[in-house]
């Protein structure tokens, strides 16, 4: 059963929405912008078989692929906070 | 709500999307096979060609008519029924533009790692769409973005900035979209110009015309599934012979370290020179994997930065979630958005690298008599040029290179330059592919280019007829009125921006970078703080979204058409070079020649314009001037203002809870 509509419940709902918000920024930031200010280091690693220096490599795909997965995942995180607080759409 | 009733009838549409688009798919690929066999029995390219064109564009005509709508809801938001997954995939193809499909490879092949600013910055913004933005205006219940805008900062003015910051970032960018269908048609069909562009107009109209956001939402998954397969397919392949592993995102790391290998061997034969910290003029060797040779960190940090968001900025593709079901499914959209677009960005920078490898080993350094006879094709249209002649066949590059005192007979680095366009659209032929598989990169071009445009002339529209003429014009207008009036202001922007491209202004590309950065400054601050900021205020908005967005333009109009002015009066000096960190123009000295002192506003070819500014800052990146400003601004007026009213902070509340009526209700 969800939880009556407090503001207490509101307040409760929106911290946690604030700090899913601030925990996903700051991968999106690390992988936007930190990890490629070490892309002339990283390029000395050669990923094995493939052949790409690691910092080109994530650039062209690796931190993609990490924004792909993350929005899934928040997606998926965010629709469980408003049913914890009884705030998702009933379907 | 009455308009969102659903009918037995659209539920099984719904129920029949996945074997509609199935059978869909299917029939493309029949479509390749059967034409393929059409070419082995003798069919003239040509025709092939114009069959691939028309053929696409007459199954996104019949969807477009098919899916007419004389409903509001309908019209402006499809009727917030389109389910995540095809959402995803409208949202792929209202997203990947000309510039994506036909564009991005090839600065990949010319800037090498610095390229990748574009992939990364075009990528991580939906990030940003789906953390702070998209589904909480879908909650809202917006038909636009300024409808948010003027109901969250209490009226009309904070509506017509928005309409401004709008029409202003799309309209170029439409002007680009169709711009690019010219050019795809005109290359690979041999159609004029003018004439293709206004095919293509037809091509959009059809689409969009009748049947609004519904219309141009089926038509942008069938867009999708074209373009995706077209860019594809001729890299599968040519991965497939060289590596013998069909996934060239995973093979072109051994093409990436030939790259490097064949650099250094042309440098130390003499057939190259490379940038160096010393001497970077044009024409030097910058190796493919070394950053900050084209931008400096600043620039290729603010790029990514600047694209990322305003991708959560451009209305075109927030107005793309306003159409879900849920606002849970506007999350999910998002991710399903992101991965569709994913698929294209991903594989750009193997077409660089196979191409890269392509024209280093067998062009450069190579005896001229030996050259492969692909690239005279692109030379005849001068898109590629050999010893600065147009490379139209061997002996034009024989005659070229003679011409040259102390030339060595071999193809040199600095002979060598090439439209980045090419890259992708010569790829087939590298390969040494059949012309259907030329044709269907036409035809997927055109799909990026068309699809986009559907979105933007949408947005633009809907924007003119619904804020400015119903909600501040005429709020009593019946609905056929204001379906009318949105189409004919769609019909009339249309032409307008086709009639720009055939003129064709030589800013047009850059402008499409340029509205990444405006649409930052001008809606980024107001947007997210009227979300997640419930003290922001009306005085501080509206400050907010000029400053901003006003020293953004600033920024950009005075550099690039008044480089004069800007230094003479604001303070502006020259760009430098990432490499040398020298000045790229003697300022002093083009100031004082009286060929320039009398260029204003300044043409493309003032070595000024672009190339002066403050803080070493790219024109592109004046966002990243724009936006700190906005959210300041913001901040400190809505300090000095009174508190937004309890209601409106009750509405903030119902915003952020997915459960419940959108806030915002149409009456009907």
């Amino acid at each position: 059963m969800a939880p009556a509509d407090s503001p207490a419940n509101q307040e409760a709902h929106w911290n946690k929405t604030t700090r899913l918000m601030l925990t996903y920024l700051g991968i999106w930031f690390f992988f936007g912008y930190v990890v490629h200010m070490f892309v002339v280091p990283l390029n000395k690693i050669v990923i094995p078989i493939l052949g790409f220096p690691l910092g080109f490599y994530m650039a062209a795909q690796g931190s993609l692929i990490v924004f792909v997965v993350m929005l899934f995942l928040f997606a998926r995180q965010q629709n469980q906070i408003d049913r914890d607080h009884g705030y998702a759409e009933e379907d | 709500m009455a308009t969102e009733t659903t009918t037995s009838s659209t539920d099984a549409f719904y129920k029949q999307l996945g074997r509609m688009y199935g059978t869909y798919t299917g029939g493309f690929v029949a479509f390749i096979v059967l034409l393929a066999i059409l070419e082995q029995v003798g069919v003239p390219n040509k025709v092939l060609g114009y069959l691939f064109v028309f053929f696409t564009l007459a199954v996104y005509a019949v969807i477009g008519i098919a899916t007419r709508t004389a409903q509001i809801s309908e019209y402006y938001v499809a009727g917030r029924r389109v389910p995540a997954f095809y959402n995803g995939m409208a949202t792929g193809a209202d997203w990947m533009s000309a510039a994506s499909f036909v564009g991005m490879a090839g600065s990949l092949f010319l800037l090498g790692y610095d390229g990748l600013a574009w992939v990364l910055g075009w990528t991580g913004g939906f990030v940003l769409v789906s953390i702070l933005v998209g589904p909480y205006l879908r909650k809202f219940g917006a038909y636009t973005v300024p409808d948010f805008l003027s109901f969250r900062y209490g009226g009309n003015f904070a509506r017509f900035l928005g309409v401004i910051v709008l029409v202003c970032c799309s309209f170029t960018y439409v002007t680009a979209q169709i711009y690019g269908t010219g050019i795809i048609a005109s290359r690979f069909l041999g159609m004029q110009f003018e004439i293709a562009v206004f095919a293509g107009l037809v091509g959009i109209l059809l689409c969009a015309m009748l049947g609004g956001m519904r219309a141009v939402t089926w038509t942008q998954i069938a867009q999708y599934i074209v373009l995706i397969v077209a860019y594809l397919v001729p890299i599968i392949i040519l991965s497939t012979q060289h590596y013998g592993i069909p996934v060239p995102e995973l093979t072109y790391g051994k093409a990436i370290a030939d790259i490097g290998a064949r650099e250094a061997q042309l440098v130390k034969e003499g057939l190259a020179v490379l940038c160096n910290k010393d001497a970077c003029p044009p024409g030097t060797l910058r190796p493919h994997i070394q950053p900050f040779m084209n931008y400096t960190p600043l620039n290729f940090f603010g790029i990514i930065f600047c694209m990322m968001v305003g991708t959560a900025s451009l209305p075109h593709i927030l107005m793309r979630y306003f159409t879900t079901p849920s606002v849970k499914e506007a999350r999910d959209s998002v991710a399903w958005s992101l991965l569709f677009i994913f698929l294209l960005y991903f594989s750009a920078p193997a077409y660089a690298a196979f191409s890269k490898l392509e024209v280093y080993t067998n062009i450069i350094g190579r005896d001229l008599n030996t050259i492969r006879p692909w690239l005279f094709q692109w030379g005849e249209l001068g898109l590629i040029q050999v010893c600065g002649k147009n490379a139209a066949n061997l002996q034009a590059v024989l005659d070229a290179c003679k011409a040259i005192a102390g030339h060595p007979g071999v193809i040199r680095f600095q002979d060598f330059v090439i439209n980045t366009d090419v890259i992708v659209l010569s790829t087939p032929e590298i390969a040494g592919l059949p012309y259907v598989i030329s044709g269907l990169v036409a035809a997927g071009g055109l799909a990026a280019a068309l699809s986009t445009a559907d979105g933007l002339l949408l947005a633009i529209a809907n924007a003119l007829s619904h804020d400015v003429y119903y909600k501040m014009l005429d709020p009593n207008a019946p609905t056929i009125r204001r379906l009318t009036v949105a189409r004919v202001l769609l019909f009339f922007v249309a032409c307008a921006s086709a009639w720009l491209a055939s003129t064709r202004p030589s800013d047009i590309l850059a402008m499409v970078g340029w509205a990444f950065s405006l649409a930052m400054a001008g809606n980024f601050p107001a947007l997210t703080l009227g979300i997640w900021w419930k003290r922001a205020t009306t005085a501080g908005a509206i400050s907010g979204i000029i400053a901003g967005w006003g020293i953004c333009l600033f920024y950009l109009i005075t550099s690039r058409y008044f480089p004069q002015a800007g230094v003479t009066y604001f303070g502006m000096t020259s760009l430098l070079n990432p490499e040398t960190g020298k000045a790229l123009v003697n300022v002093a000295q083009i100031m004082s020649d009286p060929k320039w002192i009398a260029d204003v506003p300044a043409s493309a070819a003032n070595p000024l314009a672009n190339r002066v500014g403050w803080f070493d800052l790219n024109n592109i990146n004046c966002g990243l001037l724009g936006m700190p400003l906005g959210f300041l601004v913001i901040y400190v007026v809505s300090l000095f203002t009174k508190e937004p009213s309890k209601e409106m902070q009750a509405f903030i509340d119902e915003i952020r809870k997915p459960r419940g009526q959108t806030v915002l209700v149409e009456k009907v």
